[in-house]
């Protein structure tokens, strides 16, 4: 049998979404960048979108995003991509724009640029991936290191006296009335899977109504920065990351879920 | 009919950013420049063209602001004063590294540090020598009048776009603030065709996306791509050139002097000619690409020449390097905001070049 008679459009069950690229993705195998960017390409391709999408890429090992994801993007530098989508928005408000950061760009270098793009509502998409790490530059704490967690520049473990507490970013930007839907999901099994891009869904679907900023958080992992295998790094993530970064949406319809 | 009407420098350059077809501005209050989006807030430029204002929370918000609008062929403006446009250095060289298009006014006040809010020219290295990381450069336009903060609103976008780099236009607290006269032309339509060559405007069906980066891992791809912008930059080195002569042709002396210490100059020497003194001006209008064929081809006919400039000593360089060896050439400015008088310039283009 040849490859070309089993690949028949009847015994096709799952295809890469045209809005991924074929480049080979960069990202370490086993890392949640890749199945993030999938989601994420798959709800702009359902929505029928591309043509109406601006994305911008960050400083962090996704720093290539846009080799990946196939819509127009723009490259930020380290931190602040709320401010470029701000800009873009401003200028285009009928597009839909979006950044995806990870936790050093959005949570240390770019806090302000992300605060006060929360706080004024700007009406855009954040997609946040926050791995505990600064996976891009080599393994370093950053503002989301678990404390006492060891990275190359807390090698002892994250001291709170003296590195400070990890940063509750997402629970911060929930409190501000500019945005409207903010969650806290992951990508490391199926079933989060689907509900990560649901949460992508309503996000982007929220950009369409107009209602304000949309963060979604995705708490993912980075096997070469903790040092662990992949399905190593998952449990890892699983026992230590979920209870300090509890997954589950904060804020809907611009109202807080649970008392948060 | 003409349209005049007596406004601020800084407000001239927020009119002349509207009626250039600006699509937004994006800043962060500083003196003394914060007319400019005072004015602009003021002027709702939003119900006369469309035009976006945004006070930012930061200088670096509104550079990246700016560099977001630029990167979807957006006509994006910014302005601050010296401490706030250090602080927008990395955007400005990624703006460059990328390409894009926008307009930059920086109204000098005195410095080193918070210096002071008083008028300065001391940023005149930051602004033509680069003052961000990486072989770039800017196009630095240097308006004297308020006439000429209205006027190279347009020349700057229109330099901006047809380059697609970063222009600067390097003003001053005295210009920023004095009033004048100033005609105003006519409103432009803002831009609705955007050249999807490089644009982002959305992947349009069956059509390749646009990105825009300064990055390139690939060194060698880098160093191309390095080559390429000083091709460019060479083309503005030979078409852009701008500079006004005053009083040279049976000039024996020569004040090179730029924004606000031009204009003194302008009285300098009336006051000098009175006396006998046959003193000319160069005042160089675009600081980069530098007008150093000009001046060295009047530079030989001159008993002296004297930089003038509200700074230590910067834009002098590029005089000496202009006209080489063989012309005395002095430096004569004041700093820390103070501004100095024609009589005191005169005083000093005695004591240096004619008494020595
Ligand atoms: C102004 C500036 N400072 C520092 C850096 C170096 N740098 C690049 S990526 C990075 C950290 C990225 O970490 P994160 O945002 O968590 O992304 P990740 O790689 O973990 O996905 C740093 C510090 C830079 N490029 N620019
Ligand atoms: S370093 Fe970490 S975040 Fe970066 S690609 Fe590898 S696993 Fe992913
Ligand atoms: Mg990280």
């Amino acid at each position: 049998m040849d490859i070309k008679d089993i690949i028949k459009p009847e015994n096709l069950v799952y295809q890469k979404t045209p809005l991924m690229t074929d480049k080979p993705l960069s990202y370490c195998p086993g890392c949640g960048h890749g199945t993030a960017h999938r989601i994420l390409m798959e709800v702009i391709e359902e929505m029928g979108i591309q043509s109406e999408t601006i994305g911008v890429a960050p400083v962090g090992c996704s720093v290539l995003a846009y080799d990946f994801m196939n819509v127009d993007m723009v490259g930020a530098s380290h931190g602040r991509a709320p401010a470029v989508a701000t800009g873009i928005k401003r200028c285009w408000p009928e597009k839909f724009v979006y950044t995806y950061q990870g936790d050093g760009d959005l949570a240390a270098i770019g806090t302000a640029e992300t605060i006060h793009a929360c706080n004024r509502g700007e009406n855009i998409t954040i997609i946040f991936i926050n791995n505990g790490i600064y996976g891009m530059t080599g393994g370093q704490m950053a503002p989301t290191t678990l404390k006492g967690m060891k990275t190359s520049t807390s090698p002892y473990g994250r001291d709170i006296e003296t590195m400070g507490n990890p940063l509750k970013m997402t629970e911060l930007v929930a409190q501000l009335p500019g945005t409207c839907y903010v969650t806290r999901q992951s990508v490391h099994s199926p079933r989060n899977v689907r509900r990560a891009k649901k949460a992508i869904r309503t996000a982007f679907e929220s950009q369409k109504g107009k209602k304000g900023t949309s963060l979604v958080e995705i708490v993912s992992n980075c096997n070469s920065g903790w040092k662990l295998e992949p399905v190593a790094a998952n449990d890892w993530m699983v026992e230590n990351m979920f209870p300090f970064f509890p997954l589950g949406d904060i804020k809907v319809d611009g109202k807080l879920v649970n008392n948060q | 009919m003409k349209e005049l009407k007596l406004m601020k420098g800084n407000e001239a350059a927020a009119e002349g950013a509207i009626r250039a077809g600006a699509d937004g501005y994006f800043g962060y209050p500083i003196t003394p420049q914060s007319e400019v989006m005072e004015y602009l807030m003021a002027e709702q430029p939003e119900k006369r063209t469309g035009m976006v204002v945004l006070q930012a929370e930061s200088e670096l918000a509104a550079i990246n602001m700016v560099y977001g609008a630029a990167s979807t062929g957006k006509k994006a403006m910014t302005s601050s004063s010296s401490p706030g446009i250090s602080l927008m250095q990395e955007g400005i060289s990624y703006l460059a590294g990328a390409e894009l298009p926008c307009l930059i006014l920086n109204v000098v006040r005195g410095g080193p540090g918070l210096g002071t809010i008083q008028p300065s020219q001391a940023d005149y290295f930051q602004s033509t020598k680069g003052g961000g990381h990486g072989d770039y450069r800017l196009i630095v336009l240097a308006p004297s009048s308020v006439q000429e903060m209205f006027d190279f609103a347009f020349l700057g976008f229109d330099l901006a776009f047809k380059y697609r780099n970063p222009v600067l236009m390097l003003s001053d607290g005295l210009i920023g603030q004095m009033m004048e006269k100033v005609e105003l032309r006519e409103q432009l339509p803002r831009t609705t065709y955007f050249d999807r060559s490089w644009t982002l405007t959305g992947k349009p069906d069956g059509q390749e996306r646009n990105i825009v980066t300064s990055l390139d891992l690939d060194a060698s791809r880098q160093e191309v791509h390095n080559q390429h912008l000083q091709e460019k930059y060479r083309k503005c080195q030979a078409n852009e050139v701008r500079y006004e002569l005053l009083n040279t042709e049976d000039a024996e002396y020569l004040f090179v002097a730029y924004g606000s210490s031009a204009r003194i100059c302008q009285k300098a020497i009336q006051l000098g000619r009175e006396e006998g003194i046959k003193i000319g001006l160069l005042r160089p209008i675009t600081l980069w690409p530098y007008p150093a064929k000009p001046l060295a081809e009047l530079a030989p006919g001159m008993k002296g020449i004297l930089s003038v400039e509200q700074s230590a000593g910067q834009m002098v360089e590029d005089v000496r390097l202009s006209v080489g060896c063989g012309v005395h050439i002095e430096h004569f400015g004041r700093m820390g905001g103070m501004i100095p008088t024609p009589e005191e310039v005169l005083e000093n283009l005695k004591k240096l070049l004619i008494t020595k």
